[in-house]
């Protein structure tokens, strides 16, 4: 029997093309979507070569809600299982001042993969079966001054997807959050992070392989940051506003 | 659209033998050749593959450029075996990919574990160098950037080809590669040991039997009448018709074990390296003349063991390899094993493989005999090195750049009057701040 296809949004991140090598290592047909797909074409190459699995490519922007119904209403056949890794990290200090880079940040982490899944959901729900899986983060567990805009999207992105497993509990849809602390990426490329809580992103790509397989709800990458993050939360406010974190 | 800056993170990092011991370097890891142009533009650096070099030659105190982002499969033809490839790739993905569609890889290293640009860069050897030739002889072309950041494809014969190919990184980056993998039938090599009672008689069994891959393990410890005594692997690729039936044909490679933490100095000690040898050889005298072995068994026998480097413990350990001239190698090779024999420092690992003729301005193999042990740090172990140089030298031999740490630049000149034509090049080229190495520094190349 052939396996379902895994479609990657945000095809080009670091985490979503590890997803997708790990994908096509047990033999899932892939489909990259990104922004400038033709950049994709070496990894493309590489991934049918590599696992000998039909690889496609999509020309796909998540700033464009008319163009994401669109993709996603023309997508045919219907992917198995999907997977949004699209994020932009941006500079904190640059979104307290400039309107326009706070907006794209929130835009990129929240708005855009949350209409995609939304979609996406929409046609899983039609068909009464599918994977989503949204990589979201830790950031949105909890505000910090560091990174809040960018955490704050993230919230909303957890809460999207924890509504829709909500909604879709009954209707053969799996819904899958993704909480990675740190991942070695190019969005954190150059940061001194801690090696022991920093994941690589075949790390990542294991996670999410083991959660589809067995039916996970919301999956941490390295068991550690559900400790951290329980700790992070259970900070009563009074005190937390004041620690630098 | 923005491009993000390229930031240097820092690594911990070493050679594969720990000498010099790890340290921080700042570390930059391109994913494609935009990013790698931009590295180029900043000046003084190393490429990396997978740093299964032993010593220094893939550090780069200013920046070392991890290329394992460029680790792209781009397109194989089946009609001909040839694939092209990125220089990231790791060999033991590229047989993982090619081996179950009958090809293999047409020169070997001892490990998988290492990528296109670093068997290079080195100008590999393998088993079957007496036969096929090296590394360079599989190419049918390669992408390199130089210190301006423009990519110039190169063939056999040009200048940029002959130097890069066994040039240490040197004379640019490495991007791509278009090389010939060789038909197999079977995942199986055919593998004849014959156990020699000392030097003479390996090198007659080396001689005597044209097979198309063969090396010889030696006893270092072994002196007097049994210097040089050794057992004589012998091999072939085993025919579709030389598996029993049941056998799977193209069988994968198993995950190694890996050596956890460092291991106190002692574990390689004399004791142990003397009893690990006797082993060896009496296993080689009960062995069966011929048996089948799986291919990773057979290339890759310390690959099953993961990272055994850690078995020498923090001090680390040295390569000793240097390759003799035909006329001059008994008598060299004798002097190489009393040597180390005598000098208390026991060499865990003694490998002696036949070299076929010299190709390239600067690679390593030349028609004679190469020689290569492992020897651990000690306090002595330098001096005993600057020995064993001189006595390669006195017998017309030259060093291996891939395996050392720390010879001098006098030495490399003395041993390879290439260097000198290679440091030409180097200045002339405008490549001497480009691309620079630790080895590089310390050898004036
Ligand atoms: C267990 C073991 C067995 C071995 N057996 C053999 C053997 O049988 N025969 C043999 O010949 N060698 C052997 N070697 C040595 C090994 O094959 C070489 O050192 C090889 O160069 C390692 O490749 P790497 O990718 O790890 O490169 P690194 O060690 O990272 O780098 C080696 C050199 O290649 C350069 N380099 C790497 N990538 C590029 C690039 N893209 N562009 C330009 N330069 C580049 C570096 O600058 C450096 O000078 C063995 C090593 C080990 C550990
Ligand atoms: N790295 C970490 O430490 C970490 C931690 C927690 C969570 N995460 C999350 O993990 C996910 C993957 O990130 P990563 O670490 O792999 O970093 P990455 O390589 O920078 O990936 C982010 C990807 O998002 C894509 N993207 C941004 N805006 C887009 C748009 N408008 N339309 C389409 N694609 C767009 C980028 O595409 P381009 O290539 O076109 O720019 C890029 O490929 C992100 O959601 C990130 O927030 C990362």
């Amino acid at each position: 029997m052939s396996k379902a296809a895994v479609l990657v949004l945000g095809g080009r991140s670091d985490i979503g093309l590890a997803i997708a090598h790990r994908f096509a290592a047990a033999g899932h047909p892939i489909l990259l979507a990104a922004r400038r797909p033709e950049r994709l074409a070496d990894d493309a190459a590489d991934l049918r070569l590599r696992h000998a699995v039909a690889v496609s490519l999509m020309d796909w922007d998540a700033l464009d809600p008319v163009a994401t119904e669109a993709m996603i209403a023309a997508l045919d056949p219907l992917p198995g299982i999907a997977v949004c890794a699209v994020g932009l990290l941006g500079d904190q200090a640059q979104a307290e001042h400039d309107g326009a880079a706070a907006a794209l940040v929130i835009r990129t982490n929240f708005e855009g993969p949350a209409l995609a899944m939304g979609w996406l959901a929409n046609r899983f729900e039609a068909r009464g079966s599918g994977v989503l899986v949204g990589i979201s983060s830790v950031a949105g567990e909890r505000g910090r001054a560091d990174n809040y805009v960018y955490g704050a999207a993230k919230a909303g992105f957890t809460a999207f997807l924890s509504g829709l497993r909500n909604r879709l509990a009954r209707r053969g849809v799996q819904v899958v959050t993704v909480l990675p602390g740190f991942v070695q990426t190019r969005m954190v490329e150059g940061r001194a992070l801690p090696p022991r809580l920093t994941a690589t992103p075949q790390e990542v790509a294991a996670a999410v392989d083991r959660a589809v397989a067995r039916g996970r709800d919301v999956v941490y990458v390295r068991p550690v940051w559900r400790v951290i993050m329980l700790v992070i939360r259970l900070i009563p406010e009074r005190l937390f506003k004041r620690m630098r974190l | 659209m923005t491009v993000p800056p390229l930031r240097d993170a820092r690594a911990r990092l070493s050679g594969w033998g720990g000498v010099p011991q790890a340290a921080e370097y700042p570390v930059a890891a391109p994913r494609d050749a935009e990013d790698l142009r931009r590295l180029v533009g900043r000046g003084d650096m190393i490429a990396r593959g997978n740093g299964r070099s032993y010593g220094d030659p893939a550090l780069n105190r200013h920046r070392t450029v991890q290329m394992s982002g460029l680790g792209r499969m781009l397109a194989f033809d089946a009609g001909n075996g040839v694939i092209e490839a990125e220089a990231g790739v790791m060999l033991g993905d590229l047989i993982a990919a090619l081996l179950p569609r009958g090809w293999f890889p047409a020169v070997t290293p001892g490990t998988r574990f290492v990528t296109l640009g670093g068997m290079i860069a080195a100008d590999v050897h393998g088993k079957n160098h007496h036969r096929d030739g090296g590394m360079r002889e599989t190419l049918r072309w390669i992408d390199v950037m130089g210190a301006q950041g423009t990519v110039r494809r190169t063939s056999p014969g040009e200048a940029l080809f002959e130097w890069t190919v066994g040039g240490m990184g040197l004379t640019g980056v490495i991007l791509r590669a278009g090389l010939r993998l060789r038909p197999v039938e079977t995942g199986w090599m055919r593998q004849t040991t014959v156990a020699a009672p000392d030097l003479h008689a390996v090198i007659a069994a080396l001689e005597t039997d044209d097979a198309p891959y063969s090396v010889a393990w030696i006893d270092s410890l072994a002196a007097g009448a049994d210097l040089g005594r050794g057992l004589v692997h012998l091999g072939a690729h085993a025919r579709l018709r030389d598996l029993a039936p049941g056998m799977d044909r193209f069988p994968r490679a198993r995950t190694g074990l890996s050596v956890p933490v460092m291991a106190p100095s002692w574990v390689l000690g004399r004791p142990l390296v003397r009893a690990f040898n006797r082993q060896i050889y009496r296993r080689g005298l009960a062995a069966p003349v011929s048996a089948l072995r799986d291919w990773e068994s057979y290339f890759y026998p310390l690959d099953r063991i993961g990272q055994w480097n850690r078995l020498y413990g923090r001090r680390g350990f040295v390569q000793f390899q240097c390759v003799l001239p035909e006329a001059a190698a008994v008598k060299g090779l004798t002097a190489l094993l009393g040597a180390s024999a005598a000098g208390g420092h026991p060499s865990s690992l003694a490998v002696l493989k036949k070299l076929g003729p010299e190709a390239g301005p600067f690679s390593f193999p030349m028609a004679g005999w190469t020689l290569a042990l492992d020897l651990a740090m000690r306090d002595g172990t330098p001096a005993l090195m600057d020995r064993l140089d001189a006595i390669a030298i006195d017998h017309g031999g030259r060093f291996y750049l891939a395996k050392d740490a720390r010879l001098r630049a006098g030495t490399l000149t003395r041993s390879d009057p290439r260097a000198e034509a290679f440091r030409a090049m180097r200045q002339d080229q405008g490549l001497r701040a480009a691309f620079r190495s630790l080895q590089s520094e310390r050898l004036e190349l």
